[in-house]
């Protein structure tokens, strides 16, 4: 900038705030679009691998485009037992979840008992605890009493129910809190018992809540790897706990497959929430 | 629905509560007596007697303080790199990102879709010998010709940054929307540079989020042995590659429990510690 010769010396300090200016109102910018293209970078490669063509047994080097691996997506021994195992799990116990985590929530936001802040501080717990602690100390319980419980099916739904219920709780709690009581008071003025109004006035404007929770139970029971490979014993395997024992050997594109395909079934759901907030939210604004 | 909990105001809730507690008395709480039981055990597999074997933890202090300290330290490491690289992206989302607020949002989270396994094992693919980061790196002469980033400390750690990321940047972004804007507008009124008012308007009032997401991120990742164990050799070893190895492979109970304690007490100690100084500077400031 200095050996450059300026015609108009006013202009040259403008030229310097002005692109100071620039980099100031635009670094950030910048800065924060970098880190979302971090964040997206190892999601980009996951999909672009599950079109890999690799010719050893490691998938680790780009070879070649082929659709062969989404066609044959099960062609793996074992691949398509462990995506039904975690389905199947991840259902069972989430609608277990949701319901005690449920209850649990209306109770902590409804009333005044003894126990209350006991009962706060147990939810708590499981969420602050390392997942190798509660991992391990369920196992400790499940070989104490091999009588009771044999390491499989069971003993992991057991263990995802427990580190699920305290995000339901969590998440039913936070929509509760402002709920109108009014409207199941005006129920039973008009007349409606405790089942009628519960069927038709608290279930129904609970159901969102209770549909949320469930989408985080789902999603965190599905990628559940740790608790899982602990409590899991040697036969049942889940797909994440599948991954893992794959892996020391080698990574087929299948495994990118399937975790892109749980990927885009996931997102597809989020942003169709996301656009349909963002559609409310203009028509809310366009009425008033 | 109100009148019928009125009536019932002693019982009710404990009929709520009972399913769901019990699960988490019977699943949580019990497990972490049996926990503390097998700790105290000695013997040889399967055959483990309980004899007050508190040596146990002496000895995991004795042989695993080195992997103590690299879990609290990598853990430590990671949750700095993920408040530098979160706060300034949140920070840009909460007031500049306008009506895409919940897409970029959603972008923070979208890692946690792809199963955890497979998104560090896609680290593998980025950070690979062969692959585009490390030869452009080794044409900058930053790494040397036969240098690599699989299996070093760099590795592990950042494959702990990105896997625990939205832990730290969505409660920073809580705190940051909760912000009244009229406060800002305030400060401004006052003659406070965007600087000045950023010191101390803004950041103060989304330190709770800063202290939730550190404790959110530090707690997951302190325990955590996947990172080490798919980007690391055995000199990256963290305290939860043992704990697994020992339950697991060489099945230890005993020193495994041991060693899942003195996790949790050791956590507990740096949760006092950082407590402190958060409320000491609190108190200052």
């Amino acid at each position: 900038m200095t050996s450059v010769a300026a015609p108009t010396p006013r202009a040259r300090p403008s030229i310097a705030a002005r692109s100071w200016a620039f980099v100031k109102r635009h670094a950030l910018t910048a800065y924060a679009l970098l880190v979302i293209a971090y964040l997206m970078l190892p999601i980009a490669v996951v999909i672009l691998f599950s079109f890999n063509a690799p010719s050893g047994r490691f998938n680790y080097v780009w070879e070649g485009f082929t659709l062969d691996n989404w066609v044959n997506w099960n062609d793996v021994l074992g691949i398509q037992a462990a995506v039904i195992r975690s389905l199947e799990i991840g259902f069972l116990a989430t609608i277990v979840a949701t319901v005690l985590g449920t209850l649990i929530a209306m109770a902590i936001v409804r009333h005044r008992f003894v126990g209350r802040g006991a009962t706060s501080l147990l939810i708590f717990l499981p969420m602050a605890t390392p997942e190798i602690v509660l991992g391990a100390s369920l196992l400790t319980l499940f070989l104490n009493a091999t009588a009771v419980f044999q390491l499989g099916f069971v003993t992991i739904f057991i263990a995802h129910v427990l580190f699920i219920v305290s995000f339901i709780v969590v998440t039913v709690k936070a929509r509760l809190i402002g709920f109108d009581r009014h409207l199941e008071e005006a129920a039973m003025d008009l007349g409606a018992n405790e089942i009628t109004t519960f069927r038709k006035v608290t279930l129904p404007l609970l159901a969102p809540a209770m549909l949320a929770a469930a989408l985080l139970g789902f999603a965190l029971s599905i990628d559940d790897f740790v608790i899982t490979y602990f409590n899991g014993g040697s036969v049942t395997q889940t797909f994440p706990v599948f991954v893992w024992g794959i892996a020391r050997v080698s990574v087929p594109p299948q495994v990118n497959v399937v975790a892109s395909a749980i990927f885009l079934v996931a997102i597809a759901l989020a942003l169709g929430n996301v656009l349909w907030q963002y559609r409310s939210a203009k028509r809310t604004q366009g009425a008033t | 629905m109100g009148t019928f909990f009125h009536r019932h105001r002693s019982g009710t809730p404990y009929l709520l509560l009972a399913p769901g507690i019990l699960w988490l008395a019977i699943f949580f709480l019990i497990p972490l007596l049996f926990l503390g039981y097998e700790s105290l055990q000695s013997g040889d597999f399967p055959h483990f007697q309980f004899t007050w074997e508190f040596s146990n933890f002496s000895d995991g202090i004795r042989d695993y303080h080195q992997q103590f300290v690299r879990s609290f330290v990598y853990a430590g490491i990671a949750t700095i790199a993920c408040l530098l690289l979160a706060y300034p992206l949140v920070y840009w989302i909460a007031f500049r990102a306008g009506p895409w607020r919940n897409l970029f949002l959603l972008a923070i989270v979208a890692p946690f879709f792809v199963t955890y396994l497979v998104r560090t094992i896609a680290w593998l693919n980025i950070l690979a010998d062969q692959g585009p980061v490390v030869s452009l790196l080794r044409d900058l002469h930053i790494l040397g010709p036969d240098g690599r980033l699989l299996a070093t400390t760099f590795a592990v750690v950042a494959g702990i940054t990105y896997n625990f990321f939205p832990f730290m940047a969505l409660p920073i972004y809580v705190s940051l929307e909760q912000i009244d804007p009229r406060l800002l507008e305030a400060a401004k009124d006052l003659y406070a540079s965007p600087t000045r008012a950023f010191l101390r308007v803004t950041l103060p009032l989304s330190a709770p989020g800063i202290v939730a997401g550190t404790l959110l991120t530090f707690i997951p990742a302190a325990g955590d042995f996947i990172n080490a164990a798919l980007l690391g050799t055995p000199k990256q070893s963290m305290i939860g590659n043992v704990i697994q190895s020992k339950f697991l492979e060489s099945l230890d109970y005993p020193s495994a429990a041991a060693l899942s304690f003195l996790l949790m007490g050791a956590i507990l100690v740096a949760l006092l510690i950082y407590a402190r100084i958060v409320g000491s500077e609190r108190l200052t400031g």
